[in-house]
């Protein structure tokens, strides 16, 4: 395997298995507070919808000539790399609260609750809820598989890797039968989003017509450059929120 | 219409996020580094812009959440003893 599939596969992998995470606990918490069969409908149409939409996107993607496909993928790589990069720094630095799947699964399940009583037979809010759920968290991987799939010609490998994260995260949801919050998931989002920038950026200039010294192997610097950035943001942020915890 | 407002808005959260700023930042990037492509060092142009786009983002988010303390600890001390 190729240093550039290894990259697609771990992003693919860490990023699906934090969004799995994310909706495992909102599945929980309506299906244990509701009804389960209405809960797993709404699972299984939100997942049909999502096989449907990468069906629909797929072949589009691929057939695009290479350097308009690395312009596109390279952008929204960036965009969506960004956007989780940002938050991770934040959250690592104490800026935000970390994502907290007891405190979410507690929330979901006040909500569930105070919706009322559950209906015989089929349970709407329990199908809205998870079908919104999984649709909302899924639709960002779906994006992820196609664009690093579609721009190496191996979006078999990332639908692996995809399915790969969603089975080991449902088999533990499934053994521990609660939120998985134990997973690291800011350290995990953190790894996402430094990948997704890195390619982002690989591949991003390559498609507006720059070419990186060395080639690909330009890749092994530019992944702990972003990495060392993103440290040092936090490293830097840190001494503010904790001057700010000692004056209050 | 309230439909196609809550689409439009899904849309716009997904791809773009709570930073506009930086999501237009990687377009302009993109568009630069295009324009001067011909150039044998093309490619600082996307590594550079990517770290001033993300380091500035992380200021205005820190100066807006100082901004909230400070606000509040102001509301704190007028209602304090």
């Amino acid at each position: 395997m190729s240093g550039q599939a290894l990259g697609l596969a771990i992003s693919v992998f860490l990023a699906c298995a934090v969004e799995a995470v994310e909706a495992l606990t909102i599945v929980l918490a309506v299906g244990t507070t509701r009804s389960w069969r209405s809960t797993l409908i709404g699972v299984a149409v939100a997942l049909l919808v999502l096989a449907a939409t990468t069906a629909l996107i797929g072949p589009g993607l691929t057939s695009l000539p290479i350097d308009t496909l690395r312009l596109i993928v390279g952008g929204l790589l960036l965009v969506f790399g960004l956007q989780w990069l940002r938050k991770a720094i934040l959250r690592g630095a104490g800026l935000r609260a970390l994502h907290d799947e007891e405190k979410t699964f507690r929330e979901e399940t006040a909500a569930a609750r105070a919706a009322g009583a559950s209906r015989e037979g089929f349970d709407g809010y329990s199908f809205t809820i998870a079908f919104k759920g999984v649709l909302l968290e899924g639709l960002e991987v779906v994006f992820i598989v196609l664009t690093f799939g579609a721009n190496q010609h191996r979006v078999g490998l990332a639908a692996a890797a995809a399915a790969a994260a969603v089975l080991l995260v449902v088999a533990a949801g499934i053994l521990v039968r609660a939120p998985l919050d134990k997973v690291p998931e800011n350290a995990m989002k953190f790894g996402v989003g430094v990948m997704l920038t890195s390619f982002g950026i690989f591949w991003g200039a390559e498609g507006a017509g720059a070419e990186w010294p060395g080639g690909d192997a330009a890749l092994l610097v530019v992944i702990p450059a972003v990495l060392i950035f993103s440290l040092g943001l936090v490293r830097l942020l840190r001494p503010l929120v904790a001057d700010r915890a000692v004056e209050a | 219409m309230t439909r196609v407002r809550d689409a439009v808005e899904g849309v716009w959260g997904f791809f773009v996020g709570d930073d506009w700023v930086t999501a237009a930042g990687v377009v302009v990037a993109l568009a630069v580094t295009g324009l001067v492509s011909d150039d044998s060092s093309a490619w600082v142009v996307l590594p550079l812009a990517v770290g001033f786009l993300l380091a500035l983002s992380i200021w205005r988010e820190a100066r807006r959440h100082r901004a909230a303390e400070e606000q509040s600890g102001r509301l704190t001390t007028m209602s304090g003893p």
